[in-house]
């Protein structure tokens, strides 16, 4: 129960980092690898002001602020200087990597005695349940994992609702139609070029609170944290769009949450059932692969299907 | 008023592509009136409304629009004085969002957009009037995907949506080409109906005669990237068919020649 409950908060807590990759590759067509580095930034700043006793609340904001830079300066990158959006994201996740051991001064930062919003979570679980564990529907769970799922709940369902809110805006709609159709946008006054970098760096942003939030729970940040992310990301935003089918709004920023959760507990599953953690990349690099591949095969199938029937019928 | 002096421009330019698309075109459109666009293809006539409509930077000329002198603007800052109509009714929609949505965008032509819900009531009610009006059937469906619906239908919203704030300058680049004879004929009326209600000054290219007949008040032939010849006043109303295609004739003729003339020179001096 505790190990579910783990891959619940986790997987909550990285559906900030699908919501990002939602916005990076379904709403502007971009594979932004960048989010290999504003994840790690995210945790970074976060957990060196957390240790100097900042408050969680604005260290998780000043990780969040991080990656909005440096989404912006890939966009920057991409539209001001004509680089191709995948290398753009690439020159920024090789800087950031720099970037971060700087922040963090060593490649691991513990956050043992550091008031995190774990300790929150521990506080307001005694004070919520009064006792070290609770029953829940007959299993005993601890306060402060509970609590701290609680926590993370009301979190992404707060920025979920200020997404949606936002996606419905005059500038938020603006956003969509740059992704859908640059060319007709751009003859109804939005400047293309200014709109993908804010895309970007809200992506970014999204991604590197998921960071600050995921170094507070598993109590550390580092370095390495960030690799082969953006492809964890894509594959809960493929399965959250499998699960959910359409493309409306709602349901996608649905779907990128519910999405994250379910390859999480999957994985949670796979590891207890002896999948090998170091074969874990290579498995979802391939799940990746599949969920692209497999539509196209399909289609390819169908297209062949609707061209064999009229010889079957003649 | 739209006044276009002299512009130029030469794609490739220093390439084996090198094209001169535009040499030296000048024109005026006063205040309220409609210029119609004649031109065999690849004459240069969509390169001259995407030279108005800010696509590219000239190599050369000016271009004034509604007072401003536009000729360095961006093309998403003229979008303020431009409502435009394309050719592909891919291009001039966003497919994947609602026909509400893509009039949401069309209503903040060329404004700063803010963080105010993009369909107010007051949006969706005058939408669905306006929308009724085409008689399509369509205000019912508004919350549908645009890109779901037929071209005809694609291209009336388009013109509604390049109309809904009154451009100083409506630009329609061959918008009923890609469309079937009744879609056609349909959207053209539409097109008649809103550029007359609200005066529109207009800009239309077209390769149909017939619609360069019957609409505008004056017409631009080009050719080769220049203008061939101009009729406009009595000689426009007047302007039949067959006059236009005698012309036509007229412009192939002394290519065919100017042609023969080249080889016959290159056959003696080089
Ligand atoms: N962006 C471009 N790059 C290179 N050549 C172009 C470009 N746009 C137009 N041209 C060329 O300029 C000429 C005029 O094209 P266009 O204005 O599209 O003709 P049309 O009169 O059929 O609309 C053509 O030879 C075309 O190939
Ligand atoms: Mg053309």
């Amino acid at each position: 129960m505790t190990l579910l409950l783990g891959a619940l908060t986790i997987g909550l807590i990285l559906s900030l980092l699908a919501l990002g990759i939602y916005i990076s590759y379904r709403v502007f067509g971009i594979a932004d690898i960048t989010v290999d580095g504003s994840i790690t930034l995210g945790a970074a700043i976060c957990a060196v002001l957390l240790i100097k006793h900042v408050n969680p609340l604005f260290a998780t904001l000043a990780g969040f602020g991080g990656g909005l830079v440096a989404g912006a300066v890939t966009g920057v990158l991409h539209t001001k200087f004509n680089i191709n959006s995948l290398l753009a994201g690439i020159l920024v996740m090789t800087g950031l990597y720099s970037v971060n051991l700087h922040v963090m001064g060593k490649s691991n930062v513990p956050l043992l005695g550091a008031d995190s919003s774990t300790k929150w979570a521990e506080r307001l679980g005694h004070s919520w349940f009064r006792a070290p564990e609770v029953n829940v529907m007959g299993w005993l769970v601890g306060a402060r994992d509970l609590a701290m799922l609680l926590i993370v709940i009301s979190l992404i369902v707060a920025a979920c609702l200020v997404l949606y809110w936002f996606f419905r805006t005059e500038l938020g709609t603006a956003m969509r139609a740059s992704g859908d159709n640059p060319q007709m946008i751009r003859a109804l006054g939005v400047n293309v070029q200014r709109y993908c970098i804010m895309g970007l760096a809200l992506s970014n942003g999204l991604v590197a609170l998921a960071g600050g939030l995921l170094a507070q729970y598993q109590g550390f940040a580092d370095a390495q944290m960030g690799i082969g992310m953006v492809v964890w990301g894509l594959a809960s935003v493929i399965i959250g769009e499998s699960l959910t089918g359409s493309r409306s709004l709602g349901l996608a920023i649905y779907g990128a949450v519910a999405g994250s959760v379910l390859f999480r507990l999957l994985v949670a599953i796979a590891l207890r059932w002896g999948l090998n953690p170091n074969d874990l990349k290579l498995v979802t690099a391939l799940f990746v692969f599949a969920a692209l591949v497999l539509p196209q095969l399909l289609q390819r199938r169908k297209r062949a299907a609707t061209l064999a029937k009229p010889q079957s019928q003649s | 008023m739209l006044t276009v002096s002299n512009i130029c421009k030469t794609f490739n330019a220093g390439t084996v592509n090198e094209v001169r698309a535009l040499r030296g075109v000048s024109l005026t459109i006063p205040e309220g009136a409609f210029l119609i666009i004649l031109g065999g293809n690849g004459s240069g006539k969509s390169t001259l409304l995407n030279a108005v409509a800010g696509t590219f930077q000239l190599d050369q000329g000016k271009i004034e629009l509604a007072g401003e002198n536009i000729t360095r603007w961006p093309e998403h800052r003229r979008a303020r004085l431009i409502g435009r109509v394309f050719q592909n009714p891919f291009t001039g929609t966003a497919p994947n969002m609602s026909i509400a949505e893509n009039f949401a965008l069309a209503a903040r032509r060329g404004q700063g957009r803010g963080l105010g819900w993009a369909l107010s009531r007051r949006l969706m009610d005058e939408l669905r009037d306006r929308v009724r009006e085409l008689r399509m059937g369509l205000e019912d469906r508004l919350g549908n995907a645009i890109g779901s619906l037929s071209g005809g239908q694609r291209q009336a919203l388009t013109l509604l949506m390049a109309t809904w704030l009154k451009p100083a300058l409506l630009l329609l680049d061959e918008h009923t080409a890609a469309l079937d004879p009744k879609s056609a004929d349909l959207l053209i009326r539409a097109t008649a109906d809103i550029v007359s209600r609200h005066k529109l000054t207009t800009l239309m290219v077209t390769h149909s005669m017939q619609q360069a007949v019957n609409l505008g008040d004056r017409i631009v032939m080009v050719h080769r990237g220049a203008v061939a010849c101009r009729f406009e006043g009595a000689d426009k109303q007047r302007l039949r068919v067959p006059d236009l295609l005698a012309r036509f004739e007229e412009m192939r003729r002394r290519e065919m020649l100017d042609e023969s003339a080249a080889a016959l020179l290159e056959k003696t001096y080089v």
